[in-house]
């Protein structure tokens, strides 16, 4: 009994160290931020370079545009969202969920991603991924799922446009997003992958394997049209992001990533 | 490196779980250690339901029980302003309903080990009920409410599949340690993943050690 209750006593002040540690709220203000996951690398870069020249912090979550989508039309606290896929935006804004219709931000462009070592050689015709299936030489290969992630969708257009669809579509793994799927495609669990530019070009990325970029008419059916809007929650911080990404310092870091700029009349 | 939000969220989460779930769970496992009634295997079975049921059906229907279109989530919402789904609120609630096994059934075995002279003479002695429970049986089940904490907060800070379907990966907000370790993987941070899941790793097994010790010390109580 005695030694049981030495050690309770010992333990509490460590035991309310804890809960008062812990219950210190990081600061609620700061805007939660949902972006595709093809921004992960080059929305975390300008993010970085926003916090330093205005002193303002962001949460930013990256996943597929459809996931937030649902999420956000459950309530979830997001002020401002980046979606790979201008519909969603235009869903949301329908539902009167945010600010206005947004602004076109980027084309997304994908290509296709060969590991080190993988038996696949890349080539823009994709004459090698055609005689690799016929070969059976690809076991698995990754994309995004088409069912929510729009870069998923593309990849399906450009695998369908060019008449693989069919005799790939067994050896699908799908990535919960477009980060996920580049996952997949890099790590060599697959031998190859449709990915978005933008990942591709990430350091971390690129000297995993090999990237070729793909003609943007073999997914012109679902094109990666990006679109950001301030939901009717956002605050000054996210406002204030919102047209910092417009500036060309942003513009600038985003162009490094394959983002093409939009047309001028969007 | 290490994602400092991330981990202070799940020390924060494990502890605000421990808070909510643990004494009710001191009482139901209680009641169900020292009564017998007809249909009591199905209220244990109930408790035990998440256990076995795979934890994107527990997601799902917490999704579906907190989202901004049911009674509950509208009554939240109505309440305190934000959403209750991907909110640090919500993860609480989802958590504390997860662990109810892990935090009743030590507590109850621990309830059960004790012998029914024990009771009977602390009523003849003529203790109350609380003095009973306070004096006589919390310090004797103490093991196993020790072990009941002890996974609750191990198992909360291990939990992914509910956190990621009701939170909705929030950094500060609902992205506990296990989304955030999911997260670095996909974005190749390999020396931070390595880190956390290291630091889980360890907490995984301090817990395990504690929790058998304590099983063992009740195995040894019951014999003598």
């Amino acid at each position: 009994m005695r030694g049981r209750e030495l050690l309770l006593r010992r333990l509490m002040p460590l035991l309310v160290l804890l809960v008062v540690a812990t219950t210190a709220a990081p600061a609620a203000e700061i805007p939660a931020i949902a972006a595709a996951a093809d921004l992960k690398f080059a929305l975390s870069e300008i993010a970085t370079q926003f916090k330093r020249e205005t002193g303002r912090e962001l949460r930013l979550s990256f996943g597929s545009s459809g996931n937030f989508t649902r999420q956000i039309e459950q309530g979830a606290p997001f002020e401002m969202f980046l979606s790979a896929d201008e519909n969603y935006i235009f869903r949301l804004a329908e539902q009167g969920r945010t600010v206005d219709r947004g602004r076109l931000y980027a084309l997304g462009q994908v290509g296709l991603f060969v590991p080190h070592g993988s038996q696949l050689r890349v080539d823009a015709e994709l004459a090698d991924l055609r005689a690799a299936l016929q070969e059976g030489r690809i076991k698995r290969f990754a994309i995004a799922n088409p069912e929510h992630a729009p870069y998923g969708r593309a990849a399906r257009a450009l695998l369908e446009s060019t008449g693989l669809w069919d005799s790939i579509e067994a050896h699908l793994v799908l990535g919960e997003n477009a980060a996920q799927a580049m996952q997949f495609a890099a790590s060599g669990a697959s031998q190859g992958g449709i990915v978005p530019l933008a990942l591709a070009l990430a350091p971390e990325i690129a000297r995993r394997g090999q990237f070729i970029l793909l003609p943007a008419a073999w997914y012109a059916r679902d094109p990666l049209r990006q679109r950001m809007v301030l939901l009717k929650s956002a605050g000054d911080s996210a406002a204030a992001f919102y047209a910092y990404l417009l500036q060309p310092a942003a513009r600038e870091i985003l162009a490094r990533y394959g983002f093409v700029e939009p047309p001028e009349s969007e | 490196m290490m994602d400092w939000t991330a981990v202070i969220l799940s020390l924060k989460l494990a502890l605000a779980t421990q808070l909510v779930l643990l004494p009710p769970a001191i009482f139901c496992a209680r009641w169900l250690a020292l009564t017998t009634f007809r249909g009591k295997a199905w209220i244990e079975g109930v408790l035990a339901l998440p256990l076995v049921l795979p934890p994107t059906v527990i997601g799902y229907y917490l999704l579906v029980a907190m989202g901004g279109n049911s009674p509950l989530g509208r009554w939240f919402e109505a309440l305190s302003g934000q959403t209750l789904a991907f909110s640090f609120t919500g993860l609480v609630v989802a958590s504390a309903l997860i662990n109810i096994p892990f935090a009743v059934q030590p507590a109850q075995r621990a309830f059960e080990a004790i012998s029914l002279e024990i009771h009977e003479s602390a009523k003849c002695c003529g203790l109350t009920f609380w003095q009973t429970f306070r004096r006589i049986e919390l310090p004797l089940a103490w093991p196993g409410i020790l072990s009941a904490a002890v996974m609750t907060f191990a198992h909360t800070l291990g939990e992914f599949g509910v956190v990621l379907m009701v939170g909705g990966n929030i950094p500060g907000e609902t992205q506990t340690v296990a989304i955030s370790i999911y997260d670095r993987v996909q974005s190749f941070d390999f020396s931070t993943a390595g880190a956390m899941s290291l630091l889980l790793l360890g907490i995984s097994l301090v817990t395990i050690a504690i929790s058998y010790g304590m099983a063992d010390r009740l195995m040894r109580r019951r014999r003598l």
